[in-house]
């Protein structure tokens, strides 16, 4: 099977300085990935290259061997970043103004379900709970049926509560329409509910220093074992005692090896 | 059993009967001053050539209105009025827009515009008249430029205020700089452009009175010339009530408009 993303050499630099890369990695189609690391490591910079929304300073991203498009790309944001003046639907039906106004509607309302909304349609954002407006914002990315779906912290200005709530829910979401998600976060425990493999990251200059394939079964309870053994792992790559950045994949045999 | 009226807003909740509502507070202060003042005008306090009695402003103002010739100078000063409104703020809106959305044009256009904004606009009157002549046209390019500059200002910053992740949102949907513009920044930039719009008008109102006060055979200001030159001085109060009156109910029907435009807003005020 072939990479849907693939990453090559890619790096930023700001002002001369080097803060990302160069990173190598690749995705397949309908993976789920989380990219985790340490405030300030250049996990939301690595997002922005792949959006668009910055300008690599060297290597590609490409998506099925081509250049990554606009239109296949939806992110999430750290914060709803909602327009103000529109409604929920009008939110979500943001990004659908190319299609006719009855196949608009159409998406809204399947997308508004999906996310268990469709009571708030025609609420403002300031009527709305965090959590009610992140969800909005999530089903805004997921009308547009992306290929590729990019999550940057997307809970992590949530109650722990609803952070829970909303990460068990993003796992029905995603299978409804499918597309391969790239998760930034810097909570283990959204990385292991959510993720097929994890890559960690650590700088600045953010580089790959260990990769993980948790494949934990789905609904596995925070408490189980398992999920905290892989935490422990996490942990270690993580802490303070983590290898230098290497710029080499570490792969989850070696890691073992090195634990 | 506790009591917690003295905490605010918990005794505001439910208002006792009898209370004014606050959106008739505003009159308390003007009733109260026509009354002192009619007392005063009475009683002899003021002099009568000086300052006649509210009575007599009233029986002045509806002598006006049966003779018609209210009905005229209004027609007059309210059209010169919603011309300019309307040239100035037109104006206004699109160079705001263009230089509040495009750093390279507000770079190159701004300082031009702020040089131009602190000329006293009085003083292109001259010009206007020179160019223009002495009828409408010079009166209502002098009412624009006095409404463009507040609507400019605004929108300008308004827009560049614009919240960077909101506009974030727009270019991760690919809209294009036209849809930017008409989707982003404009909706986002509305409250500070009824802002400016209600500026604009205030001033609207001032240079109208300039304009007619310079040189006019009707209009509010013609009539305050009229009243002083004819040593009426219940013309020009009247005058200068008619144009406090309409002042006020413009500015009433923009910021009801307005309010409803941004009712989306997450204020105090809109709570």
């Amino acid at each position: 099977m072939s990479a849907l993303l693939e990453i090559r050499g890619l790096a930023k630099r700001f002002d001369g300085r080097l803060v990302l890369g160069p990173l190598h990695f690749a995705f397949e189609a309908g993976e789920t990935v989380a990219v985790i690391g340490r405030s300030g490591c250049g996990k939301s910079t690595l997002l922005r290259l792949i959006a668009g929304l910055d300008a690599p300073s060297a290597g590609t991203a490409t998506l099925a061997g081509q250049p990554i498009r606009p239109e296949d790309v939806a992110i999430v944001f750290q914060e709803p970043r909602l327009m103000p003046w529109l409604s929920v639907a009008g939110n979500v039906g943001f990004g659908l103004g190319h299609l006719p106004k009855v196949a608009r509607a159409e998406a809204v309302a399947e997308a508004l379900d999906v996310v268990g909304l469709g009571e708030a349609a025609t609420k403002l954002p300031k009527q709305l709970s965090g959590g009610m407006a992140q969800r909005t914002a999530l089903a805004r990315a997921l009308v547009v049926r992306p290929q590729l779906l990019l999550l940057d912290e997307p809970f992590s200005a949530l109650d722990p509560l609803t952070r829970a709530g909303l990460q068990n829910h993003l796992s029905e979401v995603r299978d409804h329409y499918g597309p391969t998600v790239l998760l930034i976060t810097h909570d283990m425990d959204e990385a292991l509910v959510l993720a097929d493999r994890i890559i960690v990251l650590d700088g600045p200059p953010g580089r790959i220093v260990a990769e993980f394939a948790p494949r934990l079964p789905a609904g596995i309870k925070r408490t189980a074992p398992a999920f905290q053994r892989w935490k422990d792992r996490l942990i270690d790559v993580l802490g303070p005692s983590a290898a230098p950045a290497t710029g080499t994949i570490t792969k989850l045999e070696e890691h073992r090896h090195a634990v | 059993m506790t009591d917690l009226a003295y905490l605010p807003g918990i005794g505001g909740v439910a208002r006792k009967p009898g209370v004014l509502p606050p959106s008739l507070a505003g009159w308390i202060l003007p009733l109260v001053l026509v009354g002192v003042w009619e007392a005063a005008a009475r009683a002899g306090v003021v002099a009568p050539n000086h300052l006649p009695a509210p009575s007599i402003v009233a029986v002045t103002i509806l002598h006006l209105a049966q003779s018609g010739d209210l009905a005229s100078h209004l027609t007059a000063t309210i059209g010169r009025l919603g011309v300019g409104f309307l040239l100035g703020s037109l104006a206004g809106t699109i160079a705001g827009a263009l230089t509040g959305a495009s750093r390279p044009i507000r770079l190159l256009v701004d300082p031009l515009v702020q040089g131009l904004r602190s000329v006293p606009s009085i003083a292109w009157v001259p010009l206007f008249i020179l160019w223009l002549g002495i009828f409408e046209a010079s009166k209502v390019a002098l009412i624009a430029v006095g409404v463009f500059f507040p609507v400019y200002l605004n929108l300008m910053s308004g827009i560049a205020g614009v919240d960077r992740k909101l506009i974030e949102v727009g270019r991760a949907h690919r809209l294009s700089p036209f849809e930017l513009i008409r989707r982003v920044l404009l909706p986002a930039a509305l409250p500070a452009y009824i802002v400016g719009l209600r500026g604009g008008l205030g001033l609207g109102w001032m240079f109208v009175a300039a304009a007619e006060l310079m040189g006019a055979s009707e209009g509010l200001g013609f009539l305050l010339v009229d009243g002083q030159q004819t040593g009426r001085p219940a013309v020009v109060i009247a005058a200068i009530l008619l144009f406090a009156l309409l002042g006020k109910l413009s500015d009433l029907v923009l910021a009801r408009v307005g309010r409803g435009l941004t009712a989306w807003q997450d204020t105090e005020a809109g709570r």
